[in-house]
């Protein structure tokens, strides 16, 4: 058997060459946290990393001997989700310390991707200063804590005074229904050439920007009851098909893409589209109203890409009204993200000392004027110089009181890409309001497992 | 002993080797096998391994996101597949992409350019080849972008419509599976032209020169003796463009998404779209596999075409 032995030798080394290959390293040292965050597609926007860059080296000086490992990924929101989702389902890739946004995380801990926060919130004397609705974000249905928010946004209507002015229209502009915001983008049409009256995302390019931007802030103005949510029934845990309501709202986006009224519907299909409304629609008065989210300033300020600091003189603020005036008479949609730790993640102790270090009152504070977020704690809402920091941010904290949350139930992203489905119907004109809800009802049964109700 | 084996043995080919004391032993067998192994271990793992997963994954409605277990649900994703508008509207639209720009496209206009290049001079072949051969070794994310550009509202194709006069429009939202299978054309039609080109120059001389002596004109000589002679190297490039087609994803992903609406959702879009969009990669890997055997149905038709040419 002699000369057998030189192959033999030869195969093994090979194969346990190739297999160690690939079996070693998952990168989980004990001394480094691995930070996975949504870096901006927009490559001159680094809020987000300069801010974290700030607190690792914070971080990295109190804690000597420890490291924090940075690891953008850099997707538009709805492949952020994924390429997270995948990143999470093995402990050799999950990261120790995650960015989740709050429509999403029920799913993702039905999914038991994420590990309940108690036994840390405990012992940690700043939870105290959140606010309640804040803390109930993160909370699944098992009653536990799945995230640190780190902040909250609400939803209005961004106008150019400068456009208004042209258009005849006051610059101190409040719609009270839909067909008073509909006519001053009409009239913008008429006598405004060259600009995009209205804007109101749409479709499934857009993603939860689409649902939550534009067709929930119509859906939930449309709603007789101030509290009620006319997606899904909290009485029967059932979600909502066929209502007038939807249909109204779809019949809202059809008329503002057949009218002309928005953005080129190739445009407003545009992946980016979210990107270009902030980085060149606004600033450059390109567009009369925009129906948007609390945090567009954060493009604009200094050092963020694409400064603006005039923003302030050019744009005004108006609530988004409620369809037919009623009552509370304007709406608004929060949402936010939070930090959770991974089940599968390596260092969670560590992770959320990390948090700790975000999360002191001046980091906070630091990231939600960075950010232009809404804060959730209170020490720094109370805060002078927080109030101070940014024009609009009284006007978008205001609307907190009035402010709608999604039902992030676990089968909520599936159902908000049914509205997207629905809404880029509609916006392209392949199907009539009709169609698009009656497919809307047939979609939301397979995405919620058939746990519908008609109202 | 071993003379009378030799001899009887020698009939049979086969069995030469079996002789006397030179007869392979199992472990002997085992040992000479053992270099191909690490590779075999390796294509099981990464190759085999996978293919496997994927299709028990297909029978299941294992989702991204928002599900606690998994479980194994039989035929059911198949069934939904088959119910769905969009899925079918996939269907349809990988069909109409692939004759287009497949067959239709890539095919005949690498035909087209071999042929035309065989009579052009040298300069000239060089230079078409080239440029031909250029669009094809561009990353098919580069292809993407460059299309992109060009059939943009903004972009050269209306600039040069302007030009002329002509109206423009966004080719990418009017007529997009049209302005997908144009760049899918673009893009692949230097392989066929390549595969056409030596196909081409294996036609001996004398043949075609026969024939023009009797008198057949260019038509002729390419419909009797020109496709006949080269029906074999048809087959082989119908089918590789034909599977490559069916695959393209890049190149319509950064053109279109699938868009607008599902206009140029092609079954790559629309299994990726399940899979990773609304986070049922059961579903997907169950459309993943109807996109295979699509592919297979295609592969059998262009297999029978190349046993009875030959």
């Amino acid at each position: 058997m002699r000369p057998n032995a030189a192959p033999l030798l030869l195969s093994t080394l090979l194969t346990a060459t190739a297999l160690s290959a690939c079996g070693s390293d998952s990168g989980s040292d004990p001394d480094t946290v691995e930070i996975s965050y949504k870096q901006s597609t927009d490559n001159s926007v680094r809020v987000m990393d300069e801010y974290l860059a700030d607190v690792k080296e914070q971080f990295e000086k109190a804690n000597p001997g420890k490291k924090v490992e940075l690891v953008p990924i850099k997707a538009p929101d709805a492949e952020y989700y994924t390429k997270l989702q995948q990143m999470l389902r093995s402990p050799k890739t999950a990261p120790d310390l995650v960015y989740e946004d709050t429509f999403l995380i029920n799913s993702d801990i039905t999914s038991g991707y994420l590990k309940p926060l108690d036994p840390y919130l405990d012992k940690w004397e700043d939870w105290g200063e959140f606010v309640d609705t804040a803390k109930a974000a993160a909370k699944a249905q098992d009653g536990k804590t799945y995230g640190v928010p780190d902040g909250t946004d609400t939803r209005g209507l961004w106008f150019d005074k400068g456009i208004f002015k042209k258009a005849g229209l006051p610059v101190d502009w409040q719609p009270r229904t839909w067909d008073d915001l509909l006519d001053a983008a009409r009239t913008i049409k008429e006598k405004v050439p060259g600009v995009t009256p209205l804007n109101v995302y749409t479709g499934k390019p857009a993603g939860e920007a689409a649902t939550m931007q534009g067709f929930e802030m119509l859906l939930y103005g449309t709603a007789t009851g101030a509290t009620e949510s006319p997606l899904y029934d909290t009485a029967s845990e059932k979600w909502i098909t066929g209502s007038q309501g939807f249909k109204d709202s779809l019949r809202f986006v059809e008329t503002v893409f057949k009218e002309k009224l928005g953005p080129d519907v190739s445009d407003a299909l545009d992946p980016n589209i979210a990107t270009r409304v902030r980085g060149e629609l606004l600033p450059e008065g390109k567009l009369g109203i925009n129906l948007d989210g609390s945090w567009l300033p954060q493009d604009w300020l200094k050092g963020s890409g694409h400064e603006w600091p005039e923003w302030s003189e050019k744009l005004g603020l108006a609530y988004m009204p409620t369809q037919g005036g009623q009552a509370p008479g304007k709406v608004s949609m929060s949402g936010g993200w939070t930090w959770s730790i991974p089940s599968k993640a390596a260092n969670p102790d560590l992770a959320f000392e990390f948090i700790k270090t975000m999360q002191t009152k001046a980091n906070a504070q630091k990231w939600y004027i960075a950010n232009s977020g809404i804060a959730v704690r209170t020490d720094v809402a109370e805060d002078p110089a927080y109030v101070k920091a940014q024009p609009g941010i009284k006007f978008f904290t205001d609307l907190v009181a009035s402010t709608h949350y999604r039902p992030a139930y676990p089968a909520y992203p599936r159902v908000s890409t049914a509205v997207q489905e629905a809404m880029e119907g509609v916006t392209t004109g392949d199907s009539s309001v009709e169609e698009a809800a009656r497919r809307y009802d047939e979609e939301l049964k397979t995405a919620t497992d058939n746990q519908v109700i008609r109202k | 002993m071993s003379v009378t084996q030799r001899k009887a043995g020698s009939g049979a080919r086969g069995v030469k080797a079996g002789a006397g004391g030179t007869r392979p032993t199992l472990p002997r067998t085992l040992t000479r096998a053992l270099p191909v192994a690490p590779a075999l271990v390796l294509l099981a793992l990464f190759l085999a391994g996978p293919i496997a997963y994927c299709a028990y994954l297909a029978f299941t409605d294992l989702q991204l996101t928002g599900q606690a277990e998994s479980s194994f649900t039989g035929l059911d994703n198949f069934r939904t597949a088959f119910e769905d508008e969009a899925f079918l509207n996939a269907v349809w639209l990988t069909l109409v992409f692939t004759v287009l720009s497949s067959l239709v496209g890539q095919n005949t206009l690498g035909l087209a350019l071999a042929a035309l290049m065989q009579r052009a001079s040298k300069p000239v072949r060089t230079l078409t080849g080239g440029i031909v051969v250029t669009a094809w070794v561009l990353p098919e994310v580069v292809a993407g972008f460059l299309l992109y550009a060009f059939f943009r509202r903004e972009g050269t194709l209306n600039a040069v419509l302007d030009w002329f006069g002509l109206p423009s429009q966004n080719w990418l939202f009017t007529l997009p599976i049209l302005a997908v299978s144009f760049a899918n054309v673009w893009r692949g039609t230097a392989f066929s032209m390549l595969v056409y080109s030596a196909a081409l120059n294996e036609i001996p001389k004398e043949i075609t020169e026969a024939a023009e002596v009797d008198g057949a004109g260019g038509w002729r000589r390419m419909w009797h003796i020109t496709l006949p002679m080269i029906r074999r190297s048809i087959g082989t490039n119908l089918m590789l463009n034909t599977l490559q087609t069916l695959s393209v994803f890049g190149l319509i992903w950064v053109m279109t998404r699938g868009g607008p609406g599902n206009r140029s959702q092609t079954l790559p879009l629309f299994m990726y779209e399940q899979a990773f969009q609304k986070s049922m990669i059961g579903y997907g890997t169950a459309v993943a596999l109807l996109l295979l055997a699509v592919g297979s149905l295609f592969s059998l038709v262009y297999m029978r075409l190349l046993r009875t040419e030959v």
